[in-house]
């Protein structure tokens, strides 16, 4: 087993150990996807409606969760140190801490994104793409987090930060994702969205590693 | 890898306050180096700059030829009172992927955790040893993964008498097999050739 595929396996492995991972994350977005008809009342029609729209944002706050984590725990057990000098580049390493965190917790979000919304009373047709857009969107969420993890590190009440960082970073795929979803709810072309959501991923996964390496050797250094 | 160091008018600030200046090293295969100072002189520091961790004011730090770059990633180990080793898995788990990130072979993590007396605490989480016991495993990475240059911050402190007599000769085979020690110490180090006193 090489390195890389070793800190992958560690990850995942401490994402999903004692009490953090998958329990909390899914937890926290069920229970958020109830309040909302707590909220806005039980009428099927009105809730049919914003159904797709909560479960997307709930996603995207549930990906929050874990985020002030991602490079904490290595930066105060000294882990980070031994990371930075190491022959895999620090930028990749840091990629597959975002990949790592995305599949142990964004990718099962990603299966119970379409169940909350049907059983909500989306309309199941809208269950694919929300699926497709709860994927692509997470790796945005992943790798844009993991920037504001990064820039936090050393802070007191880092996570907080973390969010105030990362949310204005998940305004764009929420707004492609979602729009993707109500065009495709109210039969208009929805591929431009999805598109343009993929694409928002694809350079978050190819620009997000050299912000967070900087940011974690600035942290360490 | 055959590694030298040497430091040459190393000068290094830290929050705004200079620690040291005008500091020289020369360091051969074979030989180790006994830092001292009060606290807070700098000996963390200087590690960490020769790790690549943190940026020097002036003056060059040099590994014999060797491209610094290949010297930090694959020519040297940093043993920090910071560990590295995550309380939450188990002493195997964080030993094996440790021996793979630095490039090392399961023989030679056999060879470590004989040595270093860790077959029995193999299945116990990080958070269950005791602090000799965690170093003890630190330690185990510098012989499953073996490097030139090891760069050791208080290596000594959480372990007993007996003990601190085995990584003693630990230390002296590094240095017989060609090895180079930089170890901050505040206790005497009797492997070490050179002392260099670090004051402001």
């Amino acid at each position: 087993m090489n390195p890389a595929l070793g800190l992958l396996r560690r990850e995942i492995a401490i994402a999903w150990g004692r009490g953090g991972g998958l329990m909390v994350t899914g937890g926290f977005f069920a229970g958020a996807t109830l309040l909302l008809p707590l909220a806005s009342g039980p009428e099927p029609e009105r809730l049919a409606q914003i159904a797709p729209g909560a479960a997307w944002t709930v996603l995207a706050l549930s990906a929050l969760l874990g985020l002030e984590r991602l490079f904490e725990r290595d930066y105060e057990d000294g882990a980070l140190d031994l990371m930075a000098h190491a022959s895999l580049p620090l930028e990749f390493t840091c990629a597959l801490k975002c990949l790592g965190h995305w599949l142990a917790t964004g990718a099962p979000l990603a299966v119970l994104a379409p169940l909350a919304a049907i059983a909500l009373g989306a309309s199941p047709a809208l269950a694919p793409l929300l699926f497709a857009c709860a994927l692509a969107g997470g790796l945005a969420f992943a790798f844009t987090g993991g920037i504001g993890a990064a820039l936090s590190l050393g802070a007191r009440r880092g996570g907080l930060l973390t969010a105030v960082i990362v949310l204005p970073l998940f305004v764009p795929p929420v707004i492609f994702g979602g729009g993707a979803l109500h065009a495709l709810d109210s039969g208009l072309p929805w591929r431009a969205g999805f598109a343009l959501l993929g694409a928002y991923a694809a350079a978050a996964v190819a620009l997000g590693p050299l912000a967070m390496a900087a940011a974690c050797r600035n942290a360490l250094s | 890898m055959t590694l030298a160091l040497s430091l040459g008018d190393l000068s290094l600030s830290r929050g705004g306050r200079r620690l040291f200046s005008g500091l020289h090293l020369r360091l051969e295969a074979g030989q180790a180096c006994a830092l001292t100072g009060p606290n807070g002189s700098g000996k963390t520091s200087l590690l960490r700059a020769v790790a690549g961790l943190c940026e020097v004011d002036s003056g060059q730090i040099e590994f014999g030829g060797t491209d610094p770059g290949t010297a930090r990633a694959s020519g040297l180990h940093l043993l920090g009172h910071l560990d590295g080793l995550k309380a939450s898995r188990t002493a195997g788990e964080e030993l094996d992927f440790w021996t793979r990130w630095q490039g090392g072979r399961p023989e030679a993590m056999e060879g470590a955790v004989l040595r270093l007396d860790l077959l029995r605490l193999l299945d116990l989480e990080v958070r269950r040893l005791s602090a000799g016991q965690r170093r003890r495993l630190a330690l185990a990475r510098l012989l499953s993964a073996p490097r030139p240059l090891w760069l050791l911050d208080e290596p000594l402190s959480p372990l007993d008498a007996h003990w601190r007599g085995q990584v003693l000769d630990i230390m002296a085979g590094h240095l017989a097999g060609g090895g180079l020690i930089l170890a901050a110490v505040h206790d005497p180090l009797p492997v070490a050739t050179v002392v260099l006193e670090i004051a402001p």
